[in-house]
């Protein structure tokens, strides 16, 4: 083992096909299946719904609950006689994209406050900590659904509303990071330097703590996508006829006995995409953290 | 001890006045405040609402409003339901029981299930199940409550005939068997999760446990493994995850909501929604409130009783 770099390697100056982090992550099968599930069904998002033969939105009005596999509707047709499949694909593009922004937002928002209450401690750090277990007190579906009930439902908002009921894990994860690291002697060399509070913080600390942040952050994505299903699948989320992967699974609700298929498809979507990312976390971090190689 | 429990309860209380404040601007964000329970009555002047508005006292500061909302907090005056006028804590005690004896005998049963799993996964690391358990757990960790609910239902209900669809008894007959058999389905549902849940983490508190040397001493004794097992191992993986117990009651509550809008259960998580359909801010607030203050009390028993339980944890 000592003949390995023990840096978990920000360094970037190995080739990457050494990169004994890239390594540690490619042995984790599941997590290497977890990439390759989404970027397949990031692609068949993007460019599936140029392929097929019908929009989202067209109305085949005579071939309304076709089963799948019927005639060019490869995923069947839901009750107004619209293709399973192109709405499945375009589904995805807003739900995957709600899940991102809301993940980037959230994270920002939670490294930011993590940050701040770890390095300054004290009454500010002990004040921040204290709003976040506030957040935490509330289970988030409660305050999610408060929040998309109150506001006007556009899928801008819904990122917002995740976004803002979901950064509290991570500020928890980076301020316990924090406030080891800053303890550690490049901290106390950057102070001796001169440099300024905010230099440390976000140049400093936030740089050497990125890999527990990636990891939560990679999880939070998996959790958003879930939160904006359930709140579509309520009706407060993502309004008709712009489709979710929530929304088509609250048309389904109702016809569960004679079109099964409508419900168990776009299920099926959302829990392939949350588990690949659930996977992709956990290859994430046991490659980010160089510790991993001793068990 | 004591200084500890003080210090303890001194962040709870930050924590419950910084909830409220939540809650408070929460409800005022909402379109109307609460003043929108008469926006939709056309018979009201306009100089008929600004004169309700003086009595309820909502021309006051907000700051003035905020400490009498919190004052009457206390003294278990959470206001009055816009749909039927009743107390609010009246209308949440009548939805307790049915959230209650759901999230109860979820709770229950994985943590018996998640143990189980956890430990026969930790003993056997890396074998067919522990693998198998592993990559259930995630799977089941990331497939939505709500869908699999759904699923369930179309089974054991729709398809097979086996079980109710939802609801907690059948009109004109409320027998315990009545009971159960509706209970099966939203439990499983809602205990998937947590056992994936418990067990994950039941298995690496076994495995930090598995290799210390009074476990070694234990086997070393001639005592039999299963003895070793339940009364060494298990005992002592058990005592982290009391801790774990009371950061859980958020996701058991919120997983109740979900299993609970899917099978027409008539708890907490039914009357939330319900309530959010009728804009009825009150009942929404004190929801929210009432489930704050229960985690808040969960944790904090959580980390009290981890101090009884484990004489090594000198709290303080």
């Amino acid at each position: 083992m000592s003949t390995v770099a023990t840096y978990p390697s920000f360094s970037g100056r190995l080739a990457w096909f050494s990169n004994p982090t890239l390594a540690r992550f490619m042995r984790h099968k599941l997590a290497v299946l977890g990439v390759v599930m989404i970027t397949l069904l990031v692609l068949a998002c993007v460019f599936g719904p140029y392929l097929l033969h019908y929009t989202d939105l067209s109305i085949d009005i005579r071939n309304r609950f076709s089963p799948p596999l019927t005639g060019n509707h490869y995923l069947g047709t839901d009750a107004l006689g619209r293709d399973t499949a192109a709405r499945l694909l375009n589904a995805g593009r807003i739900s995957l994209t709600v899940g991102f922004f809301a993940m980037l937002i959230s994270t920002l928002i939670g490294t930011l406050i993590g940050v701040v209450a770890g390095y300054y401690r004290g009454w500010i750090g002990a004040a921040l900590m204290r709003f976040v277990d506030a957040f935490l007190s509330f289970p988030s579906v409660f305050l999610v659904l408060v929040l998309a009930a109150f506001i006007k439902p556009s899928p801008t908002m819904i990122t917002l509303i995740i976004a803002v009921t979901s950064w509290m894990e991570i500020s928890r994860i980076v301020e316990a990071e924090i406030r080891s690291l800053r303890e550690r002697d490049f901290t106390l060399a950057a102070r001796m330097v001169g440099a300024s509070h905010r230099w440390i913080m976000f140049r400093e600390l936030v740089p050497n703590a990125i890999g527990p942040i990636i990891v939560a952050a990679t999880l939070t994505i998996a959790n958003a996508i879930l939160l904006e299903a359930y709140i579509s699948f309520l009706g407060y989320g993502i309004q008709p006829p712009l489709p979710s992967w929530g929304n088509m699974l609250n048309a389904a609700q109702q016809y569960l006995g004679n079109a099964p298929w409508l419900a168990i498809i776009p299920g099926l979507a959302i829990t392939l995409a949350v588990t690949s990312f659930n996977f992709i976390g956990d290859g994430l971090r046991d490659a980010l953290d160089g510790r991993s190689d001793l068990k | 001890m004591p200084q500890y429990i003080l210090n303890r309860l001194g962040q709870s209380a930050v924590v419950l006045v910084l909830v409220s404040l939540i809650g408070f601007i929460v409800l005022n964000l909402a379109p109307g405040g609460p003043m929108s329970q008469f926006a939709l009555n056309p018979g009201m002047s306009q100089a008929e609402l600004d004169r309700i508005a003086e009595q309820m006292g909502l021309k006051r500061p907000l700051m003035v409003q905020y400490f009498e909302w919190f004052t009457r907090l206390f003294i278990g005056d959470w206001g009055h339901s816009f749909r039927d006028g009743r107390p609010v804590l009246s209308v949440i005690a009548g939805h307790l029981p049915a959230t209650l004896l759901l999230m109860g005998t979820a709770t229950v049963l994985s943590v018996i299930v998640g143990t189980w799993v956890g430990v026969l996964g930790a003993v056997r690391r890396y074998s067919v199940f522990d693998t198998l358990a592993t990559v259930g757990a995630m799977v089941a960790l990331s497939i939505p409550t709500f869908w699999f609910g759904l699923v369930a239902i179309f089974l054991f209900s729709l398809h097979l005939g086996w079980l109710p669809a939802g609801n907690m008894y059948t009109i004109g007959d409320r027998s315990l068997g009545d009971y159960a058999t509706h209970l099966i389905l939203p439990v499983a549902v809602l205990a998937l999760v947590n056992v994936a849940i418990w067990s994950r983490y039941m298995r690496s508190a076994t495995l930090d446990v598995i290799d210390q040397d009074f476990v070694r001493t234990a086997r070393a004794k001639g005592l039999p493994y299963r003895r070793v097992l339940t009364h060494h191992v298990i005992r002592n993986a058990l005592l982290p995850m009391i801790t774990l117990a009371g950061l859980q009651i958020p996701t058991i509550l919120g997983g109740a909501l979900v299993t609970e809008t899917v099978f027409t259960w008539p708890g907490m998580g039914r009357l939330f929604l319900d309530s959010l359909g009728y804009s009825d801010y009150p009942v929404i607030m004190g929801i929210l409130m009432f489930s704050a203050i229960l985690v808040l009390l969960g944790n904090l028993l959580a980390d009290l009783l981890v101090g009884v339980a484990d004489p090594r944890v000198r709290l303080g």
